[in-house]
C-alpha cells in the first residue's frame, strides 16, 4: 500500500511516528501551519515557524526518506489580533517561492467572528494575488456548518477564486455535500472523537463518490492517530472495495490536488 | 455490501457503543446537580435516530449545531463545546 499524508502538524510528533508512517507506506507528507496550543506574541514567532515549516521540518522527515512539503497563513485561532495577523501575512510572500511550500493554509475560522472573516479574507486575497492553492480549516463541531458556509460564500464571492484549487477541509456529514456542490475539494479527517472516524469517511466515500475529495489524519499535538489513513484503507478493504479504488481515495486524488502547485514532485 | 456484511463488521461495535451510550446517560442521571444546554442538545439529539430517514447523521450534527448565518461580533474562547449554548 502506498498512500500521501495531505495533512499532519509533524512538528508535533516524535521520530517513532515517522517511522511508522514511512513504515505504512507513505509517500509524502505535507504540513499546513496551525496554532500552537498558544497565542505567539510578535511576528518573530511566526517567522521561525515559516523556517521551521520550510528549513528545518523537511530536514527531519528527509532522515526517514520521506518528501515534507508545507502551507502557510496565521491559524484562525490567532486571527482576533487583526493587527499581528496582518504583519504576519506580510511575512509570507518572501517564503512562497521555497521548494516545499505547496500554498496558503490551513486558514479558515474558528469561532465565526467578524475579524477571523476579515482575516480570512485577507488570505484568500494574498493567495489570489500569488496563485497560490488554498487549504481551509472548518471550525469544531457546533461552529462547523455556519462557519462552512461563511468561507464557501466569501469564496464564491471572489471572482479570481478557481474552486478546484482549494480544498476546504474537515468536513462531516452536515456540509460535504454543500462543499462538493460549490466545485470545492473536500477533506475529511480521521480523529478518534471529534470530526469523522474511518467508518464514517468510507460511508461518505460511498455516498459522494471519490471525485475531490481526500482523507487526512491531521495528527497534532493532540489525541490524533499519524496512521489514521492507511486504517482508513484497512476499512476500505474490509467492506470489499477494489485495491484501484483504495489508491484513488489515498494516493491518486492527493497527487491530484497537490500537483496544481507545481511543486509537489516525487520521487521517481 | 449486503445488510448482513454490514452487521458482520459493524454490529458488535455498535451494541458496544449503544451500551456506552445507556451508561452515560444512567451516570448523568444519578449524579447531582443540573442539566446543562449540552445534555439537553444531547437528548434532542437522541430522537434524530429513531426517525426512518436515512440521514441519521447528518441531522444529528445539525441539531448540535449553531444553526444561525451571521458572523459574531468576537471571539471570547477559542474552544467549542459539541452543543450550541444558545439553543432554545
Amino acid at each position: 500500500m502506498r498512500y500521501i499524508e495531505p495533512h499532519a502538524h509533524m512538528v508535533s510528533r516524535t521520530t517513532d511516528d515517522y517511522l511508522a508512517m514511512v513504515t505504512a507506506g507513505c509517500q509524502a507528507v505535507c504540513e499546513p501551519a496551525f496554532w500552537a496550543g498558544f497565542d505567539r506574541r510578535s511576528v518573530d514567532g511566526f517567522y521561525d515557524y515559516f523556517c521551521q515549516l520550510t528549513e528545518h521540518e523537511p530536514k527531519r522527515a528527509a532522515k526517514f526518506g520521506l518528501p515534507h512539503f508545507s502551507w502557510l497563513c496565521i491559524n484562525p485561532k490567532e486571527a482576533e489580533d487583526v493587527k499581528l495577523a496582518g504583519e504576519v501575512i506580510d511575512i509570507i510572500p518572501q517564503f512562497l517561492a521555497r521548494p516545499n511550500v505547496l500554498g496558503i493554509g490551513e486558514i479558515g475560522l474558528n469561532k465565526n467572528s467578524r475579524n477571523e472573516l476579515a482575516v480570512f479574507e485577507k488570505h484568500v486575497d494574498l493567495a489570489a494575488r500569488h496563485r497560490q492553492l488554498i487549504l481551509i480549516h472548518t471550525p469544531h463541531l457546533e461552529d462547523k456548518r455556519k462557519g462552512t458556509q461563511l468561507m464557501v460564500d466569501a469564496l464564491k464571492a471572489d471572482r479570481r477564486i478557481d474552486p478546484g484549487r482549494v480544498i476546504i477541509d474537515h468536513v462531516e456529514e452536515h456540509t460535504i455535500e454543500s462543499v462538493l456542490d460549490a466545485g470545492f475539494w473536500a477533506g475529511m479527517t480521521l480523529y478518534p472523537e471529534s470530526k469523522c472516524t474511518a467508518a464514517r469517511a468510507v460511508d461518505m466515500i460511498e455516498l459522494y463518490g471519490r471525485e475531490r475529495l481526500w482523507i487526512n489524519s491531521a495528527c497534532d499535538w493532540g489525541v490524533s492517530i499519524p496512521l489514521a489513513v492507511p486504517r482508513a484503507a484497512l476499512e476500505m478493504r474490509q467492506r470489499g472495495h477494489a485495491a484501484k479504488k483504495v489508491d484513488d481515495m489515498i494516493y491518486q486524488n492527493p497527487v491530484l490536488f497537490l500537483s496544481q502547485s507545481g511543486k509537489f514532485n516525487l520521487p521517481a | 455490501m449486503t445488510r448482513q456484511k454490514v452487521l458482520d463488521l459493524y454490529f458488535m461495535e455498535s451494541r458496544a457503543k449503544l451500551i456506552d451510550l445507556a451508561a452515560f446517560l444512567d451516570r448523568v442521571d444519578r449524579a447531582e446537580g443540573q442539566d446543562d444546554f449540552r445534555i439537553k442538545a444531547f437528548r434532542r439529539a437522541l430522537t434524530e435516530l429513531q426517525k426512518a430517514d436515512p440521514q441519521r447523521a447528518k441531522r444529528v450534527l445539525l441539531s448540535l449545531s449553531d444553526p444561525t448565518a451571521e458572523p459574531i461580533k468576537c471571539a471570547t474562547t477559542k474552544a467549542a463545546t459539541g452543543a450550541w449554548p444558545d439553543a432554545p
